[in-house]
């Protein structure tokens, strides 16, 4: 008898057996469990992601209609799309507008009402809950039936304008003023923003407000030199975020101004839409997208890049 | 020092609230809106001096040989699906990136990260082509398969916000459940679900809203009236009135928001923390 023998727990397979077979079976185990867990993702990304998107860049170099087996015609979809194309440049123009106007809009209400918000009042929570529910609704249709009510000629703004002895214009079937109520309306969703930026302020530690007054700073200096700084990680996140959504807008203005009047809220995606889906140009749509996922990647990567500037992230200063 | 404490408290309530009314000042107006007549529509007051009920017993019905009910039924069969579906496959995959070592699982994740800000439309024309040739048009299944492969609305960002969550669970359990003998799977559904309710919910309210809001997928991939669901009834409303009968359309859009202004109400804290925990653990 040895002593070995002795200590072994009562499982019956001899200690050295036993450890060789857990080391063996901690090689495979991990990984073989890792990639069966990861598996949905995993096809769904080949299948649904990568699979469409090598698809989709073929079918932009082909004259592919859904009814006809796609023709390789090489740049000509591009080509088109960039010398010939009427509409391509103005749709471009006007949801580069759209995005110009409505994120810095968007988040300049999102941050000083979430300034508002970061207050020890009593009923804060009601005040949010009020302040976020117009985002809830966000992207229905019900809220489009809403806007287009409200801004037609007859609408409740023209109404309350009225009041003052205004006469204002039918919003919606100038093109003047078109894209302004759509600006108006994402804007008026800025909820999603204002909570991230509430989060944000609520880490940032008091102690920075009071050794800043004692050493003399205004409001206005503290926010500038404390908020602002402290928040920009917020900014850059909710800055990319709402710039992606923004580019893709398209349920408000298919519903609320059908792209009109004269093409004037006409925005990429329902030119996408309509190549794709009424006029079943599926090659041309998809030279049109790969067109957008390319700016949508320009703006990010400017945002990026230019966020080593401006973003600052608290790594130097012993607090978490 | 006091009083103009109590002063400034004082304007802070009164900018707070004005800032809300003025956020909600279009909600009550379509409340009132929705039990108003036409001719009532541009008449100034929120609300009409004799409530118009029939608006939404008559929109119920406004769309021939169906009732909302129908196009009710329609849209939770999809959204619960797609609910069920999302939950499943992000909190396996999640599990997978937070708690099991396998090779490139980094890259794995990065990739992932980057789905996120990926637009829709870069996929959307050769999905739309698979899936009509496997004949999945006019049914749900373009919306079940996408989110139980853990894509679809949200999927990544689903999967994000739960590895998140998983992180914060202390890794000693796993390493006591294992010694008793169990498996990644036991760990998964015994250990790691039970403790990762909340944001299970979280995750449970944003696929239920972003899915019931959704209205792109809905148009392009059901055709037929009687697989409609309410955002699809409510355009066909507003395309087939010659001329619009407002009160009625808008009791109808007032009454497919309810769903989810339900939930929000019942879980409204879930919603804030899932949107931060996004945002700043980032």
């Amino acid at each position: 008898m040895n002593n070995i023998r002795v200590n072994q727990p009562v499982t019956g397979i001899p200690a050295t057996k036993r450890s060789r077979f857990s080391k063996r079976f901690k090689s495979w185990e991990a990984p073989f469990a890792g990639y069966l867990f990861l598996s949905p993702w995993l096809i769904g990304f080949f299948l649904l992601t990568l699979g469409p998107m090598i698809m989709s860049l073929y079918y932009s170099f082909t004259d592919y209609s859904l009814l006809e087996a796609p023709n390789w015609i090489g740049m000509a979809n591009y080509k088109e799309i960039f010398t010939m194309d009427d509409i391509f440049p103005k749709s471009l123009k006007i949801t580069i507008v759209f995005v110009l106007l409505t994120v810095p809009l968007r988040l300049m209400f999102a941050l000083s009402v979430a300034m508002m918000l970061n207050r020890k009042i009593k009923g804060i929570s009601f005040y949010r809950t009020m302040i976020y529910f117009p985002s809830l609704i966000g992207t229905s249709i019900a809220v489009s039936i809403l806007w287009k009510n409200i801004f037609s000629r007859n609408g409740f703004i023209n109404d309350f304008l009225g009041i003052f002895g205004i006469k204002g214009p039918s919003w919606i079937a100038d093109p003047k003023y078109a894209l302004g109520t759509l600006i108006l309306l994402m804007v008026w969703q800025f909820g999603s923003s204002m909570i991230i930026f509430l989060a944000g302020l609520k880490q940032i530690p008091g102690d920075l407000y009071e050794a800043s007054s004692v050493d003399g700073a205004g409001k206005a200096r503290q926010f500038f030199s404390i908020t602002l700084p402290m928040l920009s990680p917020m900014i850059l996140f909710n800055c990319v975020q709402s710039m992606i959504n923004t580019f893709q807008m398209f349920t408000q203005a298919f519903v609320i101004t059908n792209g009109g009047p004269v093409k004037s809220t006409f925005v990429y995606v329902m030119y996408l839409y309509e190549q794709a889906f009424t006029k079943f140009h599926m090659g041309y749509a998809s030279a049109l997208a790969w067109i957008l996922l390319i700016l949508i990647g320009l703006f990010a990567g400017v945002l990026f890049w230019s966020s080593k500037y401006w973003v600052f992230y608290e790594t130097q200063g012993g607090k978490k | 020092m006091r009083v103009g404490g109590s002063a400034r408290r004082l304007i802070n309530h009164f900018s707070l609230l004005a800032v809300s009314l003025l956020m909600m000042y279009p909600i009550f107006w379509w409340l009132g809106a929705s039990l108003k007549t036409n001719e009532e529509m541009s008449s100034a007051g929120l609300f009409p001096k004799v409530p118009h009920w029939s608006n939404f017993s008559e929109g119920w019905v406004s769309v021939p040989n169906f009732t909302f009910t129908h196009f009710y039924i329609n849209t939770f069969e999809l959204v619960l699906g797609v609910l069920f579906t999302s939950i499943v496959s992000c909190s396996l995959v999640a599990f997978a990136f937070a708690r099991l070592d396998f090779p490139l699982r980094k890259l794995w994740f990065a990739i992932m990260l980057v789905t996120l800000m990926l637009p829709t439309q870069v996929t959307i024309v050769p999905q739309y082509v698979m899936f009509s040739q496997w004949n999945w048009i006019n049914t749900y299944l373009p919306f079940y398969i996408p989110h139980l492969l853990a894509g679809g609305i949200g999927g990544p960002f689903f999967i994000y916000l739960l590895v998140q969550f998983m992180r914060s669970v202390p890794k000693e359990l796993d390493e006591a459940a294992k010694i008793d003998g169990c498996n990644w799977f036991g760990i998964y559904w015994r250990i790691m679900l039970p403790l990762i309710k909340p944001a299970l919910v979280t995750v449970g309210i944003y696929a239920f809203l972003w899915n019931w809001d959704d209205f792109f997928g809905q148009m392009i991939y059901i055709n037929s009236i009687e697989k409609y669901t309410i955002n699809l009834a409510l355009k066909l409303f507003i395309d087939s009135q010659g001329s619009v009968p407002w009160g009625q359309m808008l009791a109808m859009s007032l009454v497919s928001i309810m769903p989810s202004v339900i939930i929000f109400f019942l879980a409204q804290k879930h919603f804030v923390e899932g949107m931060s925990a996004g945002a700043l653990k980032g």
